[in-house]
């Protein structure tokens, strides 16, 4: 791979094996994000998804393998070096995690406020373009309380991305919105990478939309990937447990059942022992 | 094996609580070591003085009234025994400058503020808000926790002297208008054995105590709270629990090293 070729990679997972204490959720993992992609990572619910943005985060190391990002490894990293990594990511959490001590405008002017020297007239400018692109330029001055859940996400999302990142994290970003918010969102996405040449990674399982934006797909499940390609790769795809992920079947390889863990042995044969 | 596993849980337990007592001094020098913030953008800790102290004013200033009015009724039926009711003023003064003020004040500030801080940083725990805030390269501790420290210990103080304050025209209201003792004894006695240094700055340094050791507590214990309805619950408990008995525990010590030679 050429060096300038791997200047445009910015997420890098090489046989990662990720988990919590002795449970591994998921094995040998590899993963491309570059600029200017938007990659969707899809799986059923507790598949390991948000397991693996927790990686590219560092807020979990990997049990095995390398997570690069912006080609520095997350292994071993010091305290300062991570926080330098992560002011050039924006992370769009699950619930929002918007600060409700801070009204809408002030949410989304938080990371400019901590990492800028921007003046007031210009964080004004900023957060209101912001909000503007996620239809709330009116809701500024609510606070957190005031807004619905599908209001506060796109809240989340504007914070996200108002210090134009250079890789955003979206962890379900279509869940709870009404389908008008929904089209409008997965546009932004795309535009955000497109405008901004930043890497987009979703961690979703909303196939239409995510397929209508990504240019690549990484499919996991069963504690592995599955497979990883185009969408219409995966559309092509004859696999029977992407067969069943993108149909929707009732039927197929997809375990409904949540795997056997060690503790779950331990607490059992405590349980049968008393 | 009986004797053992009680010796085992004696050993657990033991190891448990200097375990805790690590951690919390190890969590007092973390906000420490991060208060530079305090300095560069005191505009946050004037934003938490004013949601710990001005909020807690009103049950401040209420209590001290009523106290004020008890120690006046109380004082004057004590000194009347002995003829000595012209020196109600210095007696109430005393009493509220030295231990009242500052003591009634950490107590109904461990449940009003403290509580308040306890649930608020337990809630933003369980609601990803400190883990959203370390994602964006922004330490929780140094920019939430550190300016409610200060913002804490600068309106203790400033809530026992109002305290103390309310409660002198408290015992004024029923000493001299309602009993009638003499308001020129109730006022030049009280400034003629009210001291500035063994008085009052005794009573200020004890309040400054107890504003960090509250504060500390409360803050310690929704950064550690289960992030649960339950856990938050049990963490806001706790602050009232471990805040009160602190208070009073180092009122004891305090006194004790002020006032012995007294």
């Amino acid at each position: 791979m050429s060096s300038a070729d791997n200047a445009q990679i910015v997420l890098q997972f090489s046989g990662v094996s990720l988990g919590y204490g002795d449970f591994t959720v998921l094995r040998g993992i590899d993963l491309q994000a570059r600029r200017g992609q938007v990659v969707a990572i899809m799986g059923g619910s507790g598949s390991g998804k948000t397991t693996m943005l927790r990686a590219a985060t560092g807020q979990l190391r990997a049990q095995a393998g390398e997570v690069r990002v912006f080609g520095q490894a997350l292994a071993g990293i010091g305290q300062h070096d991570l926080q330098r990594l992560r002011q050039r990511m924006g992370v769009l959490f699950q619930q929002g995690a918007l600060f409700t001590d801070l009204d809408v405008f002030e949410n989304v002017a938080f990371p400019l406020r901590e990492h800028t020297r921007a003046t007031e007239a210009e964080i004004t400018r900023r957060v209101l373009d912001k909000l503007d692109a996620v239809g709330l330029r009116a809701a500024a001055h609510l606070r957190v309380s005031e807004i619905s859940g599908g209001m506060a996400r796109r809240v989340a999302l504007a914070r996200a991305v108002v210090l134009e990142p250079e890789l955003i994290l979206y962890d379900e970003p279509f869940a709870g919105l009404d389908p008008i918010s929904l089209g409008i969102t997965a546009r932004l996405i795309r535009d955000l990478s497109d405008r901004l040449g930043c890497a987009s990674v979703l961690i979703t399982h909303d196939v239409a939309e995510s397929f209508a934006i990504a240019d690549q797909v990484y499919l996991v499940g069963q504690g592995e990937l599955k497979v990883a390609g185009t969408p219409a790769d995966l559309q092509r795809s004859a696999d029977p447990y992407v067969r069943q992920f993108l149909d929707g079947a009732p039927d197929g390889p997809v375990a409904f059942h949540y795997p056997v863990t060690p503790a779950f042995e331990r607490w059992l044969s405590r349980r049968e022992q008393a | 094996m009986r004797p053992y596993d009680a010796i085992a849980r004696l050993g657990a337990a033991v190891r448990s609580r200097i375990t805790s007592l690590g951690v919390f001094t190890r969590f007092f020098f973390q906000l420490l070591a991060r208060s530079g913030i305090a300095v560069s953008r005191p505009r946050l800790v004037s934003q938490q003085v004013h949601f710990v102290g001005n909020h807690s004013l009103l049950i401040i200033a209420v209590s001290g009234m009523f106290v004020g009015f008890v120690l006046g009724l109380q004082g004057y039926y004590t000194l009347n025994r002995y003829g000595a009711e012209e020196s109600l003023g210095l007696l109430v003064a005393l009493s509220l400058t030295r231990e009242l003020g500052p003591v009634v004040t950490a107590l109904l500030f461990a449940g009003r503020a403290g509580t308040s801080l306890t649930a608020e940083i337990g809630l933003m725990k369980a609601g990803e808000q400190l883990s959203a805030m370390e994602v964006m390269a922004v330490d929780p501790l140094r920019r939430v926790l550190v300016p409610r420290f200060w913002a804490g210990v600068i309106a203790m103080p400033v809530l026992a002297a109002v305290f103390s304050m309310v409660g002198i025209l408290g015992g004024w209201a029923v000493g001299v208008p309602l009993i009638g003792i003499d308001p020129g004894s109730f006022w030049s006695q009280m400034q003629d054995g009210v001291d500035v240094w063994n008085d009052v700055a005794n009573g200020v340094i004890k309040s400054v105590v107890f504003g960090v050791t509250v504060t500390l507590i409360a803050l310690y214990q929704g950064w550690y709270a289960r992030p649960t309805p339950e856990g938050v619950s049990r963490a806001t408990t706790r602050t009232v629990v471990s805040g009160s008995l602190a208070i009073l525990g180092l009122d004891f010590v305090l006194t004790a090293l002020m006032f012995g030679n007294g």
